[in-house]
């Protein structure tokens, strides 16, 4: 096992996907084929210019990027301290930043010749993402999704279904991301020879973790070219949410190696830090095996993995991607947590300060970016990735505020 | 040598084949486990493999995974399986053979316990190898040099989607027996197994002195009759795993009964 990294590098994964300790390809062998192919798919298409050139035309043409970053005026008047700018994801064409991956991702589908694509999903962004994307190219999409996930975000189901997408109810477990990327797997088991698994977040076995990094890391390229010219220089500090990462992933990784601008991951404090009220791994938990990776994760004393709790289901996950875990470790990021009723708070106040309606997830984010702000001067800048709109979050938003929608 | 070598070296002596029955552990309670191990051995199951319920195995389909949710609903800890291990695999003896018990269990669960301390644990308790599903052969080297020192089978898996030249490299690190997955998919009863998986058994064979079992899928005793003389053993998991489930609403004698005579049934097939 490598030891805990002085500092962290650009320069990973490795080629058996280790990023220091963490990574690697924990899965059953029928797998491996697929996942091989994928690896060596990816390394001739990013090499290949018809490939990068169709990337950036989509993303510039059916995704609109690039996005702006958006100074919050009254926000910080608020808050008193630091300038606060969003980095505006969610303007993306569907509404966050898992579009940005998926495309990436149904290129390299059309490159393997498969025909059929499967993807889980958590909030329905990605799932949404995926149904569109596939719509484009004329891909067979079934997307799985737990049964609690369906009930909280089911404007997002009726979305991917008017797209043309089968969503597959996942009933197993605790019924929520983690059984969907479950069942994700086992029909992959099954499918492999003609299906490609899109992934939603950097997790999972080696090479997705990296895929899913570089895809979305046009959010931090596009951050530190925007900060240039808008202020001459990199912000203080970047503020994202962790679910999964990718978000998180895709605006540090470019910042990863500008050692003066600090980044901070915040995951999903829930209830609070008792176990199964949260879901905050890189906080609470321990390094082990989930979902073909070794990072750190919500387990019991005997591996299984434990419930977890988020009132934002996109964040409702027990694991983390493993270059998280070694930013984590090697003190490049600093990693906290937003308890539901602070992210609440946060949607409210970006919703009446800004007239901006941000998803759960990235209200987490908000939160803790506006506490940065406040411990900081004037003259500091602080960006938040705003990973996706709140739209699909109205039903539960009402929900939990005792308010009925129709 | 351990105990799953011994047994397949005798089997080939006598020109026999192998059935390895696979039971998980907990599944409704471990006082039945027990049981039914001890009814396996006393109907001539060659080998048992004994699986660890994990929370998320993708590997499996909707029969074991239900099992595995049940065993952990009810708080089955592995402590506890490795003690019921302890108290029965010693006592399986069919014939005079001791009948070897190994753990199909995921990489998560090796890990938390520690990758030592795991091996230590399961041969005290009378284990004598390994499956692990979720640990490729590239990922294995140092789980696989633990177990070399102590003698304790770590079977590796081979798939229709295994390329040649790694199933080659995956039988060389092999130990025990080489798993050969009849199916590209997850485990549970088919009607119909794959066209060409005798002819990849045959070829695996001509690659690699190690004996080999197939599994996945296998449940009626045409399966066995079709592919024994391809193999040295087969294992029988889904059908099982079901037939034993039963014991949550049936009488334990009839599901022991029941269990013991679909054996008896697969073993007529077999030699
Ligand atoms: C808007 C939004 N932000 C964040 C996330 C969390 O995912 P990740 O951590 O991979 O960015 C999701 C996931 O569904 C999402 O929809």
């Amino acid at each position: 096992m490598a030891a805990v990294p002085s500092s962290a590098v650009a320069q990973v994964p490795d080629d058996v996907g280790r990023f220091g300790a963490f990574g690697g390809r924990y899965v059953p062998e029928t797998l491996t084929k697929a996942l091989d192919q994928l690896a060596r798919e990816y390394d001739a298409a990013i090499k290949d210019p018809k490939f990068i050139a169709d990337l950036d035309y989509l993303l510039k043409n059916y995704v609109g990027r690039p996005n702006p970053l958006y100074f919050l005026e009254r926000l910080t008047k608020k808050c008193g301290g630091a300038k606060l700018y969003v980095k505006r994801e969610d303007l993306n064409h569907t509404g966050a930043h898992k579009i940005n991956n998926t495309l990436g991702q149904t290129l390299l589908t059309l490159r393997m010749g498969k025909k059929r694509v499967i993807a889980e999903t958590g909030a329905g962004q990605h799932g949404v993402a995926t149904a569109n994307a596939c719509a484009r190219f004329g891909l067979e999409c079934i997307v799985y999704m737990g049964e609690e996930d369906i009930r909280r975000q089911k404007l997002n189901v009726f979305n991917m279904r008017m797209l043309g997408a089968e969503v597959r109810p996942v009933t197993t477990g605790s019924r929520t991301l983690r059984d969907a990327i479950n069942e994700a797997m086992r029909d992959w088991m099954s499918s492999v020879e003609t299906t490609h698994y899109i992934i939603g977040s950097v997790v999972g076995p080696h090479p997705f973790p990296r895929i899913v990094r570089d895809f979305q890391s046009v959010i931090g390229r596009e951050t530190i070219e925007q900060s240039q010219a808008q202020f001459g220089r990199l912000p203080n500090c970047v503020v994202a949410c962790v679910g999964g990462g990718s978000n998180a992933a895709g605006m540090f990784y470019p910042f990863v190696e500008h050692k003066s601008v600090e980044l901070v991951g915040v995951e999903a404090g829930g209830r609070g830090a008792k176990p199964g009220d949260h879901a905050a791994p890189l906080s609470h938990g321990t390094p082990g095996v989930l979902h073909g990776s070794f990072s750190y994760v919500m387990q019991d004393e005997d591996g299984q993995t434990s419930d977890v709790h988020s009132v934002s289901a996109g964040l409702d996950y027990p694991g983390v991607g493993p270059e998280h875990s070694y930013w984590k470790d090697a003190g490049r990021v600093r990693y906290t947590y937003c308890e539901d009723s602070e992210a609440l708070e946060a949607f409210d106040a970006m919703a009446r300060s800004e007239g901006i309606l941000p998803a759960l997830e990235s209200s987490h984010a908000i939160a803790k970016g506006m506490e940065e702000a406040r411990k900081r001067g004037p003259d500091e800048i602080v960006v938040i990735c705003l990973s996706g709109r709140g739209d699909k979050d109205a039903f539960e938003v009402a929900r939990l505020k005792g308010m009925k929608l129709e | 040598m351990s105990l799953v070598d011994e047994t397949f070296r005798r089997l080939r002596s006598e020109g026999k084949k192998a059935l390895m029955p696979f039971l998980t552990a907990g599944d409704p309670d471990l006082p039945f486990t027990a049981e039914v191990l001890k009814e396996l051995a006393k109907r001539g199951a060659h080998l048992c493999e004994l699986g660890v319920p994990y929370s998320d195995p993708i590997a499996d389909g909707p029969v074991i995974q239900a099992s595995y949710t049940r065993a952990l609903e009810k708080k089955v800890k592995l402590a506890d399986i490795l003690k019921t291990a302890g108290e029965v695999a010693p006592t399986l003896v069919h014939e005079k053979n001791r009948v070897p018990v190994v753990t199909m269990v995921s990489y998560a669960i090796i890990y938390r316990h520690g990758l030592a301390k795991y091996v230590a644990d399961a041969k005290a308790a009378g284990i004598a190898g390994a499956i692990v599903p979720d640990l490729l052969v590239e990922e294995s080297a140092e789980f696989s040099e633990l177990c070399r020192k102590e003698d304790f089978s770590l079977i590796q898996l081979v798939t229709p989607t295994t390329p040649r030249d790694r199933a080659k490299r995956i039988a060389e690190r092999s130990t025990g027996f080489l798993y050969y997955v009849s199916v590209t998919g997850i485990t549970g009863e088919r009607t119909q197994l794959p066209p060409g998986l005798i002819d990849n058994v045959n070829w695996m064979r001509s690659q690699t002195e190690l004996p080999i079992c197939i599994g996945f899928g296998i449940s009626t005793p045409e399966h066995v009759k079709l592919l024994a003389p391809a193999a040295d053993g087969l294992i029988v998991g889904s059908a099982l795993v079901r037939r034993v489930a039963a014991a949550a609403t049936e009488p334990r004698a009839k599901v022991l009964n029941d269990v013991g005579a679909y054996v008896a049934s697969l073993l007529a097939a077999l030699n």
